[in-house]
């Protein structure tokens, strides 16, 4: 049986790559006619091939038209599969109703469409409203329809302080929030921080922790509405305010340090301010969290990126160091810069 | 040593307790009190008890001793042993009743306002019916009964009930019954004129109400909810106990809570009234979601400006029969302004195109059809750009018809990684007497996809330096790197890519429609999307 999993994984793999949906249609629809467990087909096979094409490429293997290509062809069998009739759970084993959303600004909504099928599969009822739902439509539709719990999904750490915010206002409409996704943390840290209800690593998790029964509801006068006591120091408003002076002034003083890059297109240019901002959007959402080991990780993690794509890492040492040159007012950013960039050594010896 | 002018009762007692000296005050306290008698003939037991303790102990008060307290006919007094040798202790009395009487009654305050708190916590959470239901039925069996109904009128004669069991355990449901079978739920559910609670004899009350035994020993009171000027339902509290009616604190708690209890249910039911027929407004403008054609890949998203809006300027519609019949027509525009006012004219404009879609196959006579409606409404802000896109299968090809009105040209995505933006230009609708356009001809092969995107991608502000347009240049460098993409993650991709750059700054409508030619596929040159 597992070698079988293993056979349909690579014939999903070449399938969704190739952008061949028919196929790909094909081999899970074989799968299911073969008797594989539609909870499984989703979760060992669709969400096995998903996985590995956000690995193969950040190891720069597939381009980004592949992972997108990939991406949609996956999402169009989970569509197939959510018609086939395995799909439709016991209608007599009415088990509740789950809202399952991403994050405002969160455009990986793979993770969230899975969880809903599988929680469909399991015989929920699941309202599932996809990528990057704006908080105030999220918290109307909890009015609207009063679930059990509210699954939010998100992949991306810089989106914590928006799910900080989707949090709260779910939980203010009077809904328990099971948090999940990549965003959180390895081990759920930032779901706690935030205030979530529950929290689940991934998909099958998240249905196993709702099959025990959602968080229970609770009142919004039971929960406090403070945020963590470390945004007293502003350094994370300061910096979301400064973000886009820090990156300019970080370019002019990247140019002194590689004369190389007077000869930048502008496209160029623009892809070194990007990187910049990006690097900055996740030092902000390290500071939310206060949590130095997001940043560290993070850069880790863009050293592996831009070395796949063979260009230097020290060119990310010298960015980290130009803005820690910029931050010397912001204790806590100092601090993260300089674990990460001990981190980075560490992970280079001899550079 | 006793003071005898003092105002408090002063007491020197010895260690085998008895009274030495006791000042005109203590006299006046305790009748009896006087040198040579025993305290316990003088003084409540309490007191004496307290002089023991004092003797017994050290003999002398220590630091931290509480003082000893108790009554004295109608009154409280606290004893502090203020002097204390081997020998005697120096008894002062301290009248506290008035003290005591306001500790009593900020305590019992203090303990509704966390009702209070409570009670506003579970009910002004949610707008949600039925939760609001719920939570007053919760609160009432916890703070005013052992259990409770709360039973809401439903048009035209049904009733909703919701009950929470002593272990405030929540069920509701639908019912059908007949309030007059109670007496006073027909006046409580009335509203008006204003009913004080009222109070049953159980024994009247008919099977409905008296749930797990409670109450047919008990007692059972009816409770209007007053909503806003209209009546939101009514209470039903059942207690175990014969004890009917309220304390006066909870006269005033019930009263509270009823009126806002009723205001939480009348708003929530407004608002799900509101809510739907939003939804069904809505509905009529906001764009097709899933847009589909038989013989090639489609694609759309939408972004209205604001966070709180579901609808904006921006529009796109797909019609699978136009012209002559074998072209499609796809629509994507843009109308002056955003938000409501600016959808309900895309509403028109929608419309107007629908009626005009037997013209489509001159798109030039359609946009001058359409340019004679705006100007004849005479609101020279009135004005749409806009794209039409006639689309048609050809064997494995799509030949595509591109007409522009004062809107950003459609972008081909080529298989080879080419951008080219099509020639298609003309002027807007809505402002000038006559419109002029040019129509341009594509053919895609499979997998390449023509974009059509409304301004508010190119005008997006933002990006790393935070004041910079995402551009044309930007959007077409990015679009070579998508070559031979599905359509959705095409759209999907460039809604994305827009959207990050915008950051969290407020940006205008954001539409894109992505037209693709199906590659090849089993099932032959029919195509389309899965089943």
């Amino acid at each position: 049986m597992k070698d079988d999993v293993e056979e349909r994984v690579e014939a999903l793999w070449a399938a969704s790559t190739a952008g061949d949906e028919y196929a790909a249609a094909g081999v899970a629809l074989a799968a299911l006619d073969a008797g594989v467990p539609l909870e499984t087909l989703l979760l060992d096979v669709v969400a096995a091939v998903q996985a590995r094409v956000g690995q193969e490429w950040a190891a720069n293997r597939i381009t980004v038209a592949q992972e997108h290509t990939a991406t949609a062809v996956n999402e169009r069998v989970l569509a197939t599969l959510a018609h086939h009739p395995a799909a439709r759970g016991d209608p007599a084993q009415s088990r509740g109703r789950i809202t399952v959303a991403c994050i405002d600004g969160e455009w990986h909504s793979f993770p969230a469409r899975l969880l809903a099928e599988v929680l469909r599969v399991r015989g929920w009822r699941v309202d599932y409203l996809g990528a990057q739902v704006p908080t105030p439509h999220l918290v109307t539709h909890l009015h609207r329809t009063n679930p059990d719990a509210v699954a939010l999904s998100s992949s991306l750490a810089t989106r914590l302080p928006a799910a900080h915010a989707a949090i709260t206002a779910c939980q203010a409409a009077g809904t328990p929030v099971l948090a999940g996704g990549a965003a959180f943390g390895p081990d759920g840290r930032y779901a706690r921080l935030l205030g979530a209800d529950a929290w689940a690593p991934d998909a099958r998790a998240a249905a196993d922790h709702l099959a025990d029964g959602p968080p229970p509801h609770r009142p919004a006068s039971g929960r406090s509405f403070e945020g963590p006591p470390h945004l007293a120091d502003h350094e994370y408003t300061l910096l979301t305010r400064s973000a886009a002076d820090l990156v300019r002034g970080a370019m002019g003083e990247l140019t002194r340090h590689f004369p190389g890059m007077e000869a930048y297109t502008e496209q160029q240019l623009g892809h070194t301010a990007e990187d910049l901002a990006y690097i900055i959007d996740f030092l902000r959402a390290a500071l939310y969290v206060d949590d130095p080991e997001l940043f560290s990780s993070f850069v880790g993690w863009m050293a592996g990126i831009l070395t796949a794509r063979g260009i230097p890492a020290h060119m990310l040492t010298t960015a980290l160091d130009v803005l820690a040159d910029r931050l010397t007012g912001f204790p806590r950013a100092l601090t993260t810069l300089t674990r990460a960039r001990a981190a980075l050594r560490e992970s280079k010896p001899g550079r | 040593m006793v003071w005898e002018d003092t105002p408090y009762p002063m007491l020197a007692i010895n260690a085998a307790g008895v009274i030495e000296q006791a000042n005109e005050a203590a006299r006046l306290l305790l009748a009896g009190a006087g040198a040579g008698v025993p305290l316990a003939r003088a003084a409540p037991a309490w007191l004496a008890r307290a002089h023991r303790e004092i003797c017994a102990g050290a003999g002398r008060a220590r630091a931290g001793w509480e003082p000893a307290r108790g009554p004295v006919g109608e009154r409280v007094f606290e004893a502090h042993p203020v002097h204390a040798d081997s020998d005697r202790v120096m008894w002062w009395l301290i009248d506290v009743t008035g003290h005591r009487q306001a500790v009593e009654s900020l305590r019992a305050e203090r303990e509704w306002t966390g009702f209070m708190v409570e009670a506003s916590g579970e009910l002004l959470s949610s707008l949600n019916l039925d939760r609001c239901l719920e939570a007053t039925a919760r609160v009432a069996a916890r703070r005013l009964a052992d259990a409770a109904l709360v039973v809401m009128p439903l048009a035209p004669r049904g009733h909703v009930i919701a009950y929470c069991d002593p272990q405030g355990e929540v069920v509701r449901a639908d019912a059908a019954i007949d309030p007059a079978t109670v007496p006073g739920l027909t006046e409580a559910l009335q509203g008006f004129p204003p009913v004080p609670t009222r109070w049953i004899d159980p024994a009247e009350a008919p099977g409905w109400v008296l749930r797990d035994g409670i109450g047919e020993e008990g007692s059972v009171g009816m409770i209007a909810l007053p909503g806003h000027g209209l009546p939101a339902g009514a209470l039903v509290l059942l207690r175990r106990s014969r004890k009917a009616g309220f304390s006066d604190d909870e006269k005033a708690f019930a009263g509270l809570f009823a009126a806002w209890a009723g205001s939480a249910i009348s708003v929530a039911r407004q608002y799900a009234e509101q809510a739907a027929i939003t939804e069904t407004l809505l509905a009529e403008l906001l764009p097709p979601p899933a847009p589909m054609l038989k013989d090639v890949e489609l694609a759309a998203r939408y972004q209205p400006a604001g966070d709180s809006e579901r609808v904006g300027g921006d529009f796109y519609d797909v019609h699978p029969v136009a012209g002559s019949g074998r072209e499609s027509l796809v629509v994507l525009g843009d109308v002056a302004g955003k938000g409501l006012a600016a959808a309900v004219l895309t509403g028109k404009i929608r419309d107007t195109l629908r009626t005009l879609l037997p013209l489509a196959d001159d798109h030039q006579r359609v946009l001058e059809m359409l340019n004679g409606v705006l100007l004849t409404d005479g609101d020279p802000a009135r004005h749409v750009t806009l794209v039409l896109a006639s689309v048609e299968r050809r064997g494995t090809r799509v030949a595509l018809r591109l007409t522009s009105a004062g809107h950003p040209p459609p972008l081909i995505v080529r298989n080879d990684g080419r951008v080219e933006t099509v020639r298609a230009v003309g002027t807007l609708i809505g402002i000038l007497e006559h419109t002029t356009s040019v129509t341009d001809s594509v053919l895609l092969d499979p997998g390449e996809t023509c974009l059509l995107y409304s301004d508010g991608i190119i005008e997006a502000r933002g990006g790393p330096l935070g004041d910079e347009f995402f551009g044309e240049e930007r959007l077409c460098e990015q679009l070579r790197q998508c070559a031979g993409m599905p359509p959705e993650a095409i759209a999907e991709r460039v809604q994305m890519l827009a959207s990050q750059w915008i950051g969290g700054a407020e940006h205008d409508d954001m539409a894109v429609v992505a037209i693709t030619a199906p590659r090849d596929s089993p099932r032959g040159a029919a195509g389309g999307r899965l089943p």
